[in-house]
């Protein structure tokens, strides 16, 4: 993602630099912690790593530039519908290519998800080319400045609706009778069924649900990064780092894994250059998966639980 | 090799001779030649996850290192193509060694994002630091043995699908040996591999190198025929293609690989006309085959020859 550049010679100071690069390493930080939610909503549902979960950002994205600069509807209008779209997604892709399959092995998951992914990539080339779209940012006015430093608004748009989203899904997951059955089909879906959940259907869920959650990252992020069609693996590459970084499942890990991979990604195009910001989150993710595979913030205890 | 496959071999050999004899055109060896650098690639990768059951979404990574490594060993080291080949190939081995140690301890999921930001990162460091960047190199010699250069078409016809052969005919033999029954049994259970006394990690990483090191003979052969390279063919979305072609041939089949190479390399060709639905022709023929050809078309055909052979023996 493109980090806004900075003339040198109107900041002077360090700090003003270092600002600069924490703000926009915080904002696609937040985009990168909401798919790494997303990875963990399917997982914890179903045991599967949806591999698509990439191209559910850029559907959010393309989704909503469809909707509001396209067919020029209202802004909040607009975001119901894409999320809406985002969540037909979710659903059919989880109905035409999750539930058909009968007992699948793990191989076989990873590579339908792959193989989603490359479908919905098609589709999204099909119809809106290759070429990058962008849409106002949110709200207008003057960027804010901190020592220096400049924080337009939709950044704190990006970061204030991770945060709400992260908020609002851990109410769900507590608080609502939906949220605690998908939450009990993780733990034990014999159970689970013997009380009288449908399984299958939290299984559905959890897959519109996730979309929801990447096509929020897309529709926030777009104003700032741009969206096109290709976007997803390296969204999802990065997504899933933020998600195991924190231990996979744990979505507060999945949170700060973001952030950190973020701010790590914008220092490193800031500092040392800015084409091997992508290999930064590469060289996090095989590392972690190497020496921590069960997260670097989860406990010695937890990690022997933990199967590989 | 058992009887059959000796036949299947044959057959094959005889085909690939006859094929640039009867064609004039060189369109057909074109493609042809692409078709095997492919089944280069795929045969590595069926044997490793049809046979040792690992996944691999880097094989373009081993693909560009060959590529990469003998091109810039011959041309700006002056070695000859058929030495630099062997030097690719030690690098693209090492590669698969330094990440395989790590990585084959991962499972499922883990093990195929690990490989695939293994080919992000390669795919990055040669845009970042190969020769001429994001635009690639051109200039790289024409294969050569003992003075004698390859630059016709049907030249590199036969040097790619000679060197598939030679690769398939390793291949079975090693499949037919103690280590291919190692190989099935561990993909059946490992544990019980384990039991047995059978080093599966070692034997992990050993199918590894080997799909490597057959990634990186397609690259070199593929750098020298086509004298250019530039990192756009060796990006996420060729690894993707060969996992494709792997599926689509039957993965537990080494001939499926084959086959698969063959159709999904001719596929766009016919798809000329839908340009702009290449990505989504592909990624619904890989959806359509894992839910409803699980096996992969060359085992379903080689199960219906074998019922039909079944069924006739019956009537006698």
């Amino acid at each position: 993602m493109p980090i806004p550049s900075i003339p040198f010679k109107t900041y002077h100071t360090l700090l003003t630099v270092f600002l600069q690069f924490l703000f926009s390493g915080l904002t696609v930080g937040a985009v990168y912690a909401l798919v790494g939610v997303g990875f963990n909503i399917t997982y914890n549902a179903t045991s599967i790593i949806n591999l698509a979960q990439g191209e559910f950002v850029v559907i959010g994205g393309l989704m909503m530039w469809f909707f509001s600069e396209s067919l020029h509807l209202p802004f909040l209008v607009s975001v119901v519908c894409t999320l809406i779209s985002a969540g037909i997604v979710g659903l059919l892709m989880e109905r035409l290519t999750i539930r058909p399959l009968k007992n699948p092995d793990l191989l076989l998951m990873i590579m339908i998800t792959i193989a989603v992914s490359i479908v919905l990539r098609g589709i999204l080339m099909f119809i809106f080319g290759k070429e990058p779209y962008v849409y106002p940012a949110f709200t207008e006015g003057e960027p804010l400045s901190v020592y220096g430093a400049i924080i337009q608004q939709q950044t704190l748009w990006v970061i204030g609706i991770t945060v709400l989203c992260i908020i609002g899904l851990f109410f769900f997951f507590k608080k609502t009778i939906i949220g605690k059955a998908m939450l009990a089909c993780a733990v034990n879906p014999a159970a689970a069924q013997l009380v009288g959940i449908n399984v299958s259907r939290m299984v559905m869920f959890s897959f519109v649900l996730s979309a929801i959650v990447g096509a929020i990252g897309g529709i926030a992020i777009t104003p700032i990064s741009l969206m096109e069609y290709d976007k997803g693996p390296m969204l999802a590459v990065k997504g899933f780092c933020a998600a195991i970084m924190g231990g996979l499942g744990s979505n507060r890990g999945a949170v700060i894994g973001g952030f950190l991979i973020g701010i790590l990604e914008s220092m490193t195009a800031g500092y040392l250059h800015s084409g091997l910001k992508d290999a930064v989150a590469l060289v996090i993710l095989l590392l972690i998966l190497f020496y921590r595979p069960s997260g670097i913030f989860v406990s010695k205890t937890m990690q022997q639980l933990r199967k590989f | 090799m058992k009887r059959d496959e000796s036949i299947a071999f044959i057959f094959f050999v005889l085909l690939m001779v006859i094929v640039p004899l009867i064609s004039e055109s060189t369109y057909i060896l074109t493609v042809g030649i692409f078709a095997g650098i492919n089944a280069l690639v795929a045969i590595g990768l069926c044997i490793l996850m049809g046979y040792a059951g690992q996944v691999s979404l880097g094989q373009a990574g081993f693909y560009g290192i060959g590529a990469y490594v003998s091109s810039v060993l011959s041309l700006y080291a002056g070695i000859p193509p058929v030495l630099s080949i062997v030097c690719a190939m030690i690098v693209a081995a090492l590669a698969a060694v330094v990440l395989a140690v790590p990585a084959l301890r991962l499972k499922g999921h883990y093990l195929a994002v690990a490989t695939l930001g293994f080919g992000e990162i390669i795919y990055i460091i040669l845009n970042e630091w190969g020769p001429g960047g994001p635009s690639g190199f051109g200039d790289i010699p024409h294969f050569g043995i003992m003075g004698y250069t390859i630059d016709s078409t049907s030249g590199y016809f036969y040097l790619i699908w000679a060197s598939v052969a030679a690769v398939m005919f390793f291949s079975l033999n090693l499949l037919g040996s103690g280590s291919g029954r190692a190989l099935r049994a561990m993909h059946d259970s490992e544990t019980a591999c384990n039991a047995m006394g059978l080093n599966v990690v070692v034997l992990k990483i050993k199918v590894f190198v080997l799909s490597a090191v057959y990634a990186s003979l397609a690259g070199s052969l593929y750098a020298h025929y086509v004298t250019f390279v530039s990192p756009s063919s060796f990006s996420l979305f060729y690894s993707i293609l060969v996992l494709t072609m792997v599926i689509v041939g039957g993965i537990r089949n080494v001939w499926g690989a084959i086959f698969g190479a063959v159709v999904i390399t001719v596929l766009p060709e016919l798809l000329r006309k839908f340009e702009e639905l290449d990505v989504l022709v592909y990624g619904l023929i890989l959806t359509m085959s894992l839910m409803f050809f699980r096996k992969g078309i060359v085992p379903i055909l080689i199960d219906t020859i074998k019922r039909a052979r079944g069924s006739a023996v019956a009537k006698h």
